[in-house]
């Protein structure tokens, strides 16, 4: 692949083949790491001990990535059902004798560490709908479509069951991601989303309290500003106080004294915005746009059907996080717990965001040099 | 590897998938439009909107409230002070289990089920951060006892703040007046702006006429806050100015004598100093306890005092309104000579009645066997009644009504307290527009004497003993006597405001009638020389009066026979002066019931008078600078 693997330049290129890595990709993501953690120090109020945290749950998450990346991508397709029946079976035990927490059932206590089975269907849904359709003839049709609908409902209503609306969705983009890319056709596109439209109401009814209030609140946070609205007004706050050039790291009032809940978690886009002000969203959401288009160009350059729709379903998935924490932030959409990839504090996810990589790396980096 | 599935077509599928990616591409794109358009909204569109509203959200302005001046009186005795005191706050917000807590309180500081109410009342109305009060007026007992358990009640505070207390309590009550909780009625009378912040407003006298002067302006202190509502750092400040200190005309200890000379009788003392207007003492009996109201006056304390028959709270000294009686005969016969009706060494003849041609009515003497033939001085140290009688059919009730008015009868004197109440000098446009009736010669010999319609305040009998001490010569009477800058220390006093003096035709007239009261307390057929006149080292001239209470007020309940016999005797006045050469002091007595004015009411005048010889007022140094 490389000509020139003696010159001095090239050994490290070599050493980024042999090790699985895609250069462009980790870079990005690494840049999108440090910033996190210094938006997370300032929106901790200055803690140490969240930014070391932090930066351990990134190198445990990048180090997983980088072993995921030296599987071939071929090991992951023919693990994918087994992983995805494993997801739904511990489900199912969360259903039955999960913890709860704050209302919700998510949590499975495996003794040592309590973990969300829920997090790793982000994974295992699309890369099973992935490796259903790496045989069948593409575009599919209506009965492949319904098995590939199927394995993506199982999961998501067990999780929207917990229930975790955000995670749910997730899941059910990841997976719909994988439809789309193996040719679902645009006529059922087109009627899913009427479908869902029509289907809105019925959701409405079904809901739990607590996100009925969500979506009253998204519609008019003015409605109750102390108490549900809160979150939003606040953040809102933060953003438009933030102004064009942000109001400066570590000046930003709005986390600092207080006012803004979860600041650290699924609102520290808001202190990033009011520190950093519109140049530095741009800036954000520009990597964020590269990591993206990166993961696309991957799922492009990719040899085989289960690695394009993985790599292209794991990569929109990707965006769907950023979109729908900014837009809810921003005050845009409904507040459902998604937190911004790679800079929100917390474990779980990030490592699982960076496991997703760490399979684009591998499908990247094990091409066959036949192809071009 | 691909190649094993023959029904695959990879180009096709290759091509589908450019396009699905290209298409996604497109989407992401107007998504992260949509972003950064919203961003942009919210940071360049409306960036000045929350740039306001994070700034509402960091800073919190806090008022301080300014310390309210303090009250002296004209030597420096103090009338109203400011104490430190201790109340106990909860912040709701900090405390898991309000009832809990309160019933944990319970057991080391006293809090009764009204406090408990009150504080719900409050809880409900504050914000969660905010503390709320539960106990006002802390012991230092019971300060001590708290700060030993306080770790096992997070979220209960003890505050330090001033509280108004009056030393002298009941004794100047009405003339200090009281502060108490500021009302919406309140603010209404005052800028609202001033007084956030501050708990006390002037309910009554002083306190209430001089709210302006007393309050100070507030400071404001603005501090970033985080969330929760606590302050972070001070990023402004301006400090509150307190208020003007006042210093009164009025004289502690001869309040005090006055206070004491009253006893236990419902009455009025007013003591003016003729040379000023400025009042040496002002008390009205029965009084009450001024610090009562300064918290909030407990509701049965409240109902006790508005339902005591003998209204406690009415200021009987400004605000009660009695037949003057006798007492105003010393005008009437400055009238009479005046006007020409009458000479001073003209005899009379007094029987103990007359009668009105066309009627056999007898309006009679207070003594029924007369006092034979009588002059001027005499009739006024007798105070014979037909004499006046007699007089009063020459001058008529206009002239009567001219002269009661020169002397401020029947007038508000527009004394700087609160609430004071006019009286009535009947004339005959009064009667006509208060009843529609024409006016009848009986209804003038009533009045010559001080009584019938004519009803006054002992406020304005001091004034007309006063301007006759002054020998027509007078001053608006007042009780500021100086108020001191607050924040330069500067002292400025008031001036007296001259009333229009009564210039008579000949002032040989004042002599007569001086004289005459001067025999009411020195001659031995005097009506007050046996209850006045006795030991006496200083020249004094005075007049007694006794008013017929004729009839119970219509609403009163019916009393028990005992009572009924004290309601419906007189009430006892009299009013003096002295020295009478150079006089420094007029008194005016007034005994709700008492009976004979010379025995009942002129002991307590000359009571007052003994205290102010014993005592002359000193001049503080601090406040005789002025200006």
């Amino acid at each position: 692949m490389n000509a020139n693997a003696t010159n001095a330049p090239s050994t490290l290129s070599e050493w980024l083949v042999y090790w699985r890595i895609d250069l462009q990709l980790l870079v990005a993501l690494l840049c999108c790491a440090a910033l996190g953690l210094f938006v997370l120090y300032s929106a901790s109020g200055q803690s140490s001990a969240v930014v070391i945290n932090q930066s351990i749950r990134l190198g445990i998450g990048l180090f997983g990535m980088l072993l995921v990346a030296q599987i071939p991508p071929e090991w992951f397709r023919v693990a994918a059902p087994w992983v995805f029946g494993f997801g739904v079976f511990l489900l199912v035990l969360v259903v039955l004798l999960g913890d709860t927490a704050m209302g919700a059932r998510r949590w499975l206590d495996l003794g040592i560490v309590r973990f969300q089975p829920s997090e790793l269907m982000k994974l295992a849904a699309p890369l099973a709908v992935a490796a259903y359709f790496r045989d069948r003839s593409l575009p599919p049709n209506l009965r492949d479509v319904g098995i590939g609908a199927l394995l993506i409902a199982v999961p998501v209503l067990l999780v929207a069951d917990q229930p975790d609306l955000g995670t749910a969705l997730l899941i059910a983009a990841a997976g719909g991601f994988a439809l789309y890319f193996a040719g679902l056709r645009w006529r059922i596109i087109l009627l899913l989303v009427i479908a869902a439209a029509a289907a809105a109401p019925a959701l409405w009814f079904n809901m739990h309290d607590y996100q009925q209030e969500r979506v009253l609140t998204f519609l008019n946070p003015a409605r109750d500003p102390t108490g549900a609205g809160y979150h939003i007004s606040q953040s809102k706050i933060a953003i438009g106080s933030g102004g064009v050039f942000g109001k400066g790291w570590l000046n930003g009032s709005q986390a600092h004294l207080n006012f803004l809940p979860e600041s650290d978690t699924d609102f520290v886009f808001a202190v990033f915005a009011e520190e950093t002000g519109l140049f530095g969203v741009m800036a954000l959401l520009g990597l964020y746009c590269f990591i993206v288009a990166r993961g696309l160009y991957i799922a492009m350059k990719s040899q085989d059907t289960f690695q394009r729709l993985a790599a292209g379903s794991l990569s929109l998935t990707f965006f769907i996080y950023v979109f729908v924490n900014i837009g809810m932030v921003a005050g845009l959409l409904p507040v459902v717990g998604v937190p911004l990839p790679l800079i929100s504090y917390g474990g779980t996810s990030m490592v699982i965001l960076l496991l997703s990589f760490g399979i684009l790396m591998s499908i990247h980096t094990h091409r066959k040099l036949l192809a071009t | 590897m691909a190649a094993d599935n023959a029904i695959k077509n990879h180009a096709a599928e290759r091509s589908m998938f450019l396009l699905r990616t290209a298409v996604a591409g497109a989407v992401i794109a107007v998504l992260v439009g949509v972003l950064l358009f919203r961003v942009s909204y919210l940071q360049v569109l409306r960036h000045g909107y929350y740039e306001t509203r994070s700034q509402d959200n960091r800073m919190r302005v806090q008022v301080m409230p300014p310390v309210r001046g303090l009250i002296y009186d004209r030597n420096g005795v103090i009338l109203a002070d400011n104490l430190p005191a201790y109340r106990l706050e909860i912040v709701p917000e900090q405390v898991e289990d309000l009832s809990a807590t309160l019933d944990r309180l319970a057991n080391i500081i006293e809090i009764r089920d009204a406090d408990r109410d009150r504080f719900h009342e409050r809880v409900a109305k504050t914000p969660r951060f905010r503390g709320v009060p539960i106990r006002l007026n802390l012991s230092q007992r019971e300060v001590a006892r708290f700060e030993v358990n306080r770790g096992d009640f997070p979220g209960v505070e003890i505050r330090a703040g001033l509280t108004r207390h009056y030393p002298l309590g009941a004794v100047a009550a009405h003339l200090v007046g009281y502060v108490g909780g500021i009302t919406v009625q309140d603010l209404r009378r005052v800028d609202e702006k001033r007084y956030r912040g501050s708990n006390h407003i002037g309910k009554s006298g002083v306190e209430y006429s001089y709210e302006s002067r007393l309050h100070g302006e507030p400071g404001s202190r603005v501090v970033e806050t985080n969330a929760s509502g606590r302050a972070l750092r001070e990023l402004e400040m301006n400090r509150p100015t307190a208020g003007e200190s006042l210093y009164l005309t009025i004289d502690a200890r001869l309040q005090k004598a006055a206070f004491d000379a009253l006893g236990d009788q419902d009455g009025a003392v007013v003591a003016m100093d003729p040379n000023t207007g400025g009042l040496l003492a002002l008390v009205s009996k029965p009084s009450y306890d001024p610090d009562l109201f300064v918290d909030g006056i407990s509701h049965i304390n409240y109902k006790r005092l508005i339902t005591d028959p003998h209204k406690p709270l009415f200021n009987r000294a400004l605000q009660g309104q009695y037949p003057p009686g006798s007492t105003v005969k010393p005008v009437m016969a400055l009238a009479g000579l005046e006007t020409d009706q009458i000479e001073a060494d003209k005899q009379v003849w007094c029987p103990g009645f007359i009668t009105l041609p066309g009627s056999n009515h007898r309006y009679r003497d207070w003594k029924r066997s007369g006092h034979g033939w009588v002059d001027m001085p005499e009739a006024i140290f007798r105070s014979s009644d037909v004499y006046f009688y007699k007089l009063g059919l020459k001058l008529g009730i206009d002239n009567i009504h001219r002269y009661g008015e020169l002397f401020g009868l029947g007038a508000r004197t527009g004394v700087d307290l609160p609430r004071e109440n006019s009286g009535i000098m009947p004339s005959r446009a009064w009667k006509n527009g208060t009843r529609n009736q024409p006016w009848y010669p009986g209804e003038t010999l009533n009045t010559i004497i001080g009584q019938g319609f004519m009803t006054t305040t002992p406020l304005q009998l001091a004034q007309m003993t006063s301007r006759i001490a002054g020998r027509g010569d007078g001053y608006k009477p007042h009780v500021l006597r100086a108020w001191k800058n607050p924040v330069d220390g500067s002292v400025t006093s008031s001036t007296p405001t001259p009333l229009r003096p009564i210039q008579l035709n000949d002032p040989a007239h004042w002599q007569v009638v001086i004289k005459g009261m001067e025999e009411v307390i020195g001659n031995p057929r005097g009506t007050a020389y046996h209850y006045v006149g006795q030991n006496l080292d200083y020249t004094i001239a005075g007049k007694s009066g006794s008013a017929q209470v004729t009839k119970l007020a219509q609403n009163e309940a019916a009393p028990d026979l005992e009572d009924v016999e004290h309601q419906f005797r007189d009430h006892a006045l009299f009013v003096a002066f002295a020295p009478i050469e150079n006089p420094e002091i007029a008194v005016a007595v007034l005994v709700e019931h008492g009976g004979g004015g010379s025995s009942v009411a002129g002991p307590v005048a000359r009571q007052v008078i003994d205290a102010f010889r014993a005592q002359p007022p000193v001049l503080q140094a601090s406040t005789g600078s002025g200006r």
